[in-house]
């Protein structure tokens, strides 16, 4: 059944795609093995450029193992991802992040202490181009200053200024100045780890509306959630591990929250749903 | 009102404000009940400022540390070592090789902490206690406790005892070092990436900086600037001894507490640590003129300690 899946989304990827449908990402039968244990069996799906694809699964589908190949942290045992139809191996996460993909995780990864401009280019500072202030790291803080601005305008966000610092912030700006960074950074793939498991109802809407709205500006996102809810209001299309294998790829329109949970649980097969 | 009152006390109460205030009430207590004595002198002003150097740099050193969620229990052991080292190789080589490698003897003991508490995963607290130890046992052991003299007074006059007019070359040292710590943990990358470090490693970690680097340059930092300040006690007193800097841990970590950095990474103050080292310098002195001993002098610090430590974790809890 896994293999029927798999080999036609391979397909899928090879022939009916539009300009405007290109995959972003594309993995091709992944296998992940640690030691004789094998996390993934051959898991194929695509995303492509502004797609927001959900990926569920129970606790142990494999669902944190695919994402750890994706950003780099694990090396796949066989099969390939490509990003935009260009194949890629990466060894490390910098490797993936220059590839223009991005993890965004749930414990809200931002430094308290900083502003909102200095948490959108943490690592990635904007140093003084004076060759003496360049040498020493100099941070040119009104370019950062400038761009954060123009980043903020972009996530159409309810934060009132660049300055203000984080732990000003509730829970659902923290997430949003997370993601702002990950789309500043110019990333065209965004891999969300349970954004919203740690916020309330209200700050998960506008999590879930910010998500939307990146995806609308053409970023692809792979969302990682537990929350079928969530999963239904955001999603374009799911992909479902079970037992390290991709068990369904389908449509947010042809299923209900009851289908997912039953993909998920292993209760019914994508085939039941036709 | 009341508002107003919430309003003004925010802007007037905040964390790093406290040890200017705190600074200022110290002087103008001193200065009124030591009106006779010739506290508030220019003179008097300006050797407080010059005994407290080594201090002030050492204080600004342990920022760095601390800023990252470390601390040094060394520094104090690496000032004798340091000056230690100075002084015996300047008896028999030049003074730049002499003080090349003082403040190598900083570098190399930085650079070993940092490896030994990221290495083991230990706790920076435990692993520079027993350097400290270590360091401290190596600076008796190799001098037999006896005291090593510098009559080299080019190295003197730069390191301690010169003066351009009024102003000490030890003001000099701390103005410049003040302007280094300043610089390097507020206007640069790396000084960002410290505090990241120190304020959400997890984080820092996540965005990709190398954090396990960051922090041992952090101790190299902090362990150098406390051989800086070896040099600037052996070149103050033309010579070095075992018991340099002994007692100077508790001084320079109350300091850094009053001065508004956090004890346990993420917020530093490089001029909070100059000016609580200012403040410890000013109460020092205004206890000796006042008549009393080194046994109070002890219980402030203490004391001070306690009460920056009560208010910064009053302050995180917010």
């Amino acid at each position: 059944m896994s293999l029927e899946t798999s080999g036609k989304l391979a397909d899928d990827s090879q022939n009916s795609y539009t300009m405007l449908q290109r995959p972003a990402l594309e993995v091709r039968n992944i296998s992940k093995k640690f030691g004789s244990i094998e996390a993934l069996k051959d898991v194929s799906f695509t995303i492509n450029k502004g797609e927001v694809v959900g990926l569920l699964g129970d606790n142990g589908a494999g669902k944190s193992t695919l994402v750890n190949c994706i950003s780099g942290i694990f090396k796949h045992s066989s099969g390939s991802i490509l990003i935009n139809g260009e194949a890629v191996d990466f060894n490390s996460p910098q490797e993936s992040r220059s590839h223009g993909i991005e993890t965004v995780f749930q414990d809200l990864a931002v430094v308290p202490e900083f502003d909102i401009a200095a948490n959108l280019f943490l690592n990635q500072e904007i140093i003084s181009k004076n060759p003496l202030l360049k040498w020493m790291g100099w941070l040119d803080k009104k370019a950062m200053a400038a761009q954060a601005q123009t980043a903020l305008k972009r996530l159409n966000s309810r934060i009132p200024s660049y300055s203000e610092k984080i732990s000003n912030l509730s829970g659902g700006q923290r997430q949003a100045v997370s993601i702002g960074r990950a789309v500043n950074w110019g990333a065209d793939i965004v891999i969300m780890d349970e954004p919203t498991a740690a916020l309330g109802v209200e700050q998960s809407a506008q999590v879930n509306e910010l998500i939307k709205l990146i995806s609308s500006q053409g970023v692809s996102v792979l969302l990682i959630s537990h929350n079928m809810q969530h999963v239904m209001e955001t999603c374009d299309r799911a992909i479902v591990l079970y037992h390290g294998k991709s068990s369904a790829n389908v449509k947010m329109s042809d299923v209900n929250a009851q289908d997912l949970v039953g993909l998920i649980t292993g209760a019914i097969t994508e085939k039941d749903l036709k | 009102m009341n508002q107003h009152f919430t309003q003004l006390s925010r802007l007037f109460l905040k964390r790093e404000y406290f040890v200017y205030y705190g600074f200022f009430l110290v002087l103008l207590f001193f200065a009124v009940t030591l009106s006779d004595t010739g506290f508030f002198t220019t003179t008097n002003l300006m050797n407080i400022v010059r005994q407290t150097t080594p201090i002030t740099i050492m204080a600004i050193g342990l920022t760095f540390a601390l800023a990252c969620g470390h601390i040094d229990l060394s520094i104090g052991s690496v000032v004798a070592l340091s000056a230690l080292v100075g002084a015996v190789l300047m008896q028999d080589y030049p003074m730049p090789v002499a003080i090349f490698a003082a403040l190598m003897v900083g570098v190399v003991i930085g650079f070993i902490n940092g490896v030994l508490i990221e290495w083991l995963k230990v706790s920076s607290l435990l692993v520079t206690l027993g350097t400290m130890g270590v360091i401290a046992g190596l600076s008796r052991k190799f001098t037999n406790l006896e005291a090593i003299p510098i009559i080299n007074q080019n190295f003197n006059f730069a390191f301690g005892s010169g003066s351009f007019g009024a102003i000490s070359v030890l003001f000099i040292w701390t103005i410049l070092i003040f302007a280094v710590g300043y610089i390097s943990l507020n206007k640069t990358r790396y000084g960002r990436h410290l505090l990241a470090t120190g304020g959400n490693a997890k984080a820092a970690h996540a965005v990709g900086i190398n954090v396990v680097k960051t922090r041992i340059i952090a101790l190299m930092i902090t362990s150098s600037a406390a051989a800086l300040a070896g040099l600037l006690y052996a070149g103050r007193l033309h010579g070095a001894r075992y018991t340099l800097g002994e007692a100077d841990l508790l001084t320079v970590i109350a300091a850094v507490a009053i001065g508004g950095t956090c004890l346990f990474g993420g917020r530093a103050s490089i001029m909070g640590a100059v000016i609580g080292s200012w403040m410890m310098g000013v109460i020092n002195n205004g206890l000796i003129l006042s008549g009393f001993s080194t046994n109070e002098q002890l219980i402030a610090r203490g004391l001070i300690l306690v009460v920056a430590v009560a208010i910064g974790a009053k302050e995180d809890r917010k």
